[in-house]
């Protein structure tokens, strides 16, 4: 299948659990990507899906096999799959069998069908110990100096090296999967894109266009070309934000001072133009299913182009101070290297996929949308360090750039009238299966939603980059200085609320 | 009285401006650091502001410390007057001066880092403790570079004691000098930095508890302990800053404008400070030995030069 098309779940091969996961193994094998695993009633039973990515070809793949109480596990050939099985053991109690390290993920009080479950209270599990004289353990959080999300990391030390570091997060758990179905009538319901706009505040546009894209294949709802351009003008504005603010904030930390007052004020700048394109600073209302909330016309376009003409330089000088400075980028290189192979193992996305060499970017690899029509380059790096990923995303300013000058110079001919920006969404197709993805700044947002026989949420998964990328943070920290942390965790940037839900 | 001990009553005035003043160096610095960054900046006055918010302030100890915590404020302070009182300015001798006293000036400075260190301990939180390493690891380099500066002064000078060493460089010991003295400058230019946690050892601004050195030792002081914390701090920088200026500024007209030229010197060199935070970033922990192995590599040389 291809990303934003639906398909009926009775088509997906119904394998039994070992075959199951043998298919699975065999497609990671050869090149394939984990975008997805979960559990998800079906006809009556509760069954195991995998999503799997090959993003040289772009298409994906949907497998599935009945859950039962147990299966065996994923993780020992394929670590990539650790945390979605820890995710289907707390939630599903469905165990997979020789999983290394299976603790809670989350701490829910509820299942997906609000009903109690018993466990840990939130952060109370196991951590890995080490022994000895010299080693000793730093624990930070979930409490942070900073106005920062909660969340816990624990740092393994020998010294001022880090032999390993442990990260507990579920502190923001407040169950939005659950809530979609729990919606009266079953989702998608009123409050639906709500809850998508809102599942990682800084990503607002990247998920609900996901939660659009998802409702729009299963209604098979034709979404008119001007929307398609806005969706995607806000997508690049995003991330133009975010990156801005990010380098801005890396630069914080080593404490340089210039770039990181100036990219810091750029980034309200790049906030403002989307602010300009729908009263939101982070587009909440903007991207809604059929279309957008908002038109575009000529004049408000002329009126972001001049202000991002204005700005965009500013940026390059405040980004490129950064590697001017000896300083800075002695500071940058060599810190919290993630090897290729460890990147793929791990299943990386998005920036800290691509600073690793993994040419990976769903507008290239799955492109809809706008992204059919024009090619955003994808910008990698070798070193996987904090310098690379700040390189990937200065380069990526300098593409999300020329997109949008492109695309706001050229809008579509009739841009401007109200019925090019929204399509009527229909009712959604019965047992069908939808995946939506959508490159977030962060890096690949995934949505799966599964419909029942009248057309509701059967179950609607979401897949936040942070969720794939946390474990690569763990990964960069290793025989690391312990005061490097900051930094490295920085320059992934990951989202707690979009991991916990 | 001990006979060796000399008492510069005239001292009295020039140390009252020094603690009254030091604050202000704060204010200077984050000025020059809120222009290079398009700020406007905090008031001049802001530090004062701070101390005074402090002190009218409870203070919180937590049930797990000891006697230890809430003495090292008021050691760390103690020292660092105690070490004021020492320090000449712009060659005019502190209060009191002795054959030697250079040693009892590095004394204290040790002193009042140990205290800080011992009550960082105190409070057993990991953080407290990683600090408290790093600090007493980068003391060892700072330390040595500091002595070895001033055996460079003294054999440059003749003196032992700071005022006779600080008044008796004048223009012709540079003249004669130049290197030497500029080499040991330097030095005490990277001890000053280092002491005083600025950027590019420490970051005095970061709120990351990881990276920080001096910062994340004095996390748990509170109220009055940390207005002690924040004054030593002003303190500290006017001290040293002091005996830099002193070997940097030769002229030595009358006692009053001499004084005077040192104090501008000081905030001078919190200008200088300012530009260099501003321009550029932290060094990774591991070289911060290296800078500071670096000093006292300075320091060896220019007595190295004194005496071939």
């Amino acid at each position: 299948m291809r990303n934003a098309q639906a398909i009926p779940i009775r088509e997906i091969p119904l394998l039994p659990a070992e075959e199951f996961c043998a298919a699975v193994l065999e497609a990671i094998q050869h090149e394939a990507r984990l975008a997805a695993l979960f559990c998800a009633p079906a006809f009556g039973e509760l069954r195991l899906f995998a999503i799997l990515a090959e993003d040289r070809l772009g298409v994906l793949h949907a497998l599935s096999a009945p859950a039962g109480h147990a299966y065996p596990s994923l993780t020992p050939d394929c670590p990539q799959a650790h945390l979605f099985e820890r995710e289907i053991w707390e939630t599903w109690g469905v165990t997979p069998l020789g999983h290394p390290w299976l603790k809670p993920v989350r701490f829910p009080k509820l299942d997906l069908r609000g009903q109690a479950i018993t466990g840990p209270d939130v952060g109370l599990a196991k951590f890995m110990e080490a022994q000895g004289e010299a080693a000793h353990e730093v624990a930070v959080g979930p409490v942070h100096a900073g106005i920062i999300e909660p969340g816990h990391f624990r740092f393994l030390c020998h010294g001022e090296d880090v032999l390993h570091l442990e990260i507990s997060l579920g502190y923001q758990h407040r169950g939005v999967e659950r809530a979609i179905l729990g919606e009266p009538g079953g989702g998608p319901g009123p409050r639906f894109m709500h809850y998508m706009q809102t599942l990682a505040g800084d990503t607002t546009i990247g998920h609900a266009t996901a939660a659009c894209q998802s409702l729009e294949a299963l209604s098979g709802c034709r979404v008119p070309a001007g929307a398609l351009t806005l969706r995607a003008i806000a997508l690049e504005l995003e991330r133009l934000a975010n990156h801005a603010g990010d380098l801005g904030a890396l630069a914080m930390d080593v404490g340089f001072l210039p770039s990181s007052s100036f990219l810091g004020r750029i980034r309200g700048d790049f906030l403002n133009m989307t602010a300009k394109l729908c009263g939101s600073r982070f587009g909440r209302g903007l991207v809604k299913p059929g279309g957008t909330g908002f038109d575009l016309d000529k004049s408000r376009a002329e009126a972001v182009l001049a202000h991002l003409a204005q700005v965009f330089p500013q940026a390059m000088e405040s980004v490129e101070l950064l590697w001017s400075t000896p300083s800075v980028v002695s500071r940058f290189e060599r810190t919290g290297a993630v090897s290729h192979v460890d990147a793929l193992a791990l299943g990386l996305v998005g920036v800290a996929a691509r600073a690793c060499d993994l040419e990976i970017d769903v507008r290239q690899d799955y492109p809809v949308g706008a992204y059919a029509f024009s090619h955003v380059p994808v910008a990698v790096a070798q070193t996987g360090d904090v310098a690379g990923r700040a390189f990937v995303r200065h380069m990526e300013l300098l593409h999300s750039e020329k997109f949008l000058t492109e695309h706001l110079t050229h809008l579509p001919a009739n841009a401007g009238a109200n019925e090019d920006f929204a399509a009527p969404v229909g009712n959604l197709a019965p047992e069908h299966l939808s995946v939506s993805l959508v490159e977030g700044w962060r890096g690949e947002i995934c949505h799966v939603a599964l419909t029942d026989a009248t057309g509701r949420f059967a179950a609607y998964k979401v897949v936040d980059p942070s969720f794939h990328n946390w474990a690569g943070l763990a990964m960069a920290l290793r025989n690391q200085q312990i005061s490097d942390f900051p930094i490295c965790n920085k320059s992934f940037n990951l989202s707690y609320c979009g991991h916990d839900l | 009285m001990p006979a060796f001990l000399t008492i510069h009553w005239d001292a009295l005035g020039r140390i009252l401006a020094g603690l009254v003043l030091c604050p202000l160096l704060f204010g200077v610095i984050n000025r020059v650091k809120a222009k290079f960054a398009g700020r406007q900046g905090q008031p001049l006055l802001q530090t004062y502001f701070d101390l005074a918010r402090l002190l009218r302030k409870g203070a919180v100890y937590s049930s797990t410390t000891s006697w230890v915590f809430p003495l090292g404020p008021m050691l760390g302070l103690g020292c660092t007057l105690a070490a004021l009182t020492l320090a000449p300015l712009g060659g005019q001798p502190g209060l009191f001066s002795f054959e030697g006293d250079l040693f009892l000036f590095a004394g204290l400075m040790s002193l009042g880092r140990f205290a800080t260190a011992a009550a960082a301990l105190d409070t057993g939180s990991s953080f407290e403790g990683m600090g408290a390493s790093r600090e007493m690891q980068f003391a060892v380099p700072a330390e040595l570079a500091q002595i070895l500066g001033f055996v460079a002064l003294a054999q440059a000078t003749g003196a032992y004691s700071l005022a006779e060493m600080l008044a008796r460089l004048d223009l012709a010991r540079w003249q004669i000098f130049g290197p030497v003295l500029a080499l040991t400058a330097t030095a005490l230019f990277l001890v000053l930095l280092a002491e005083t946690c600025r950027i590019p050892v420490d970051d005095p601004n970061t709120h990351l508890e990881l990276t920080m050195i001096h910062e994340v030792m004095v996390l748990d002081h509170s109220g009055p302990d940390f207005a002690f914390i924040l004054y030593g701090q002003g303190v500290k920088i006017w001290t040293l800053g002091a005996i830099l200026t002193g070997v940097l500024i030769p002229a030595r007209g009358d006692a009053l404008s001499a004084a005077a030229l040192g104090a501008a010197g000081i905030f001078g060199l919190a200008l200088i400070i300012g530009i260099a935070e501003s321009s550029m970033a932290r060094l990774k922990l591991l070289l911060v030995p290296r800078l500071l192995v670096g000093a006292t590599a300075l320091s060896c040389l220019a007595l190295i030069l004194l005496l071939r």
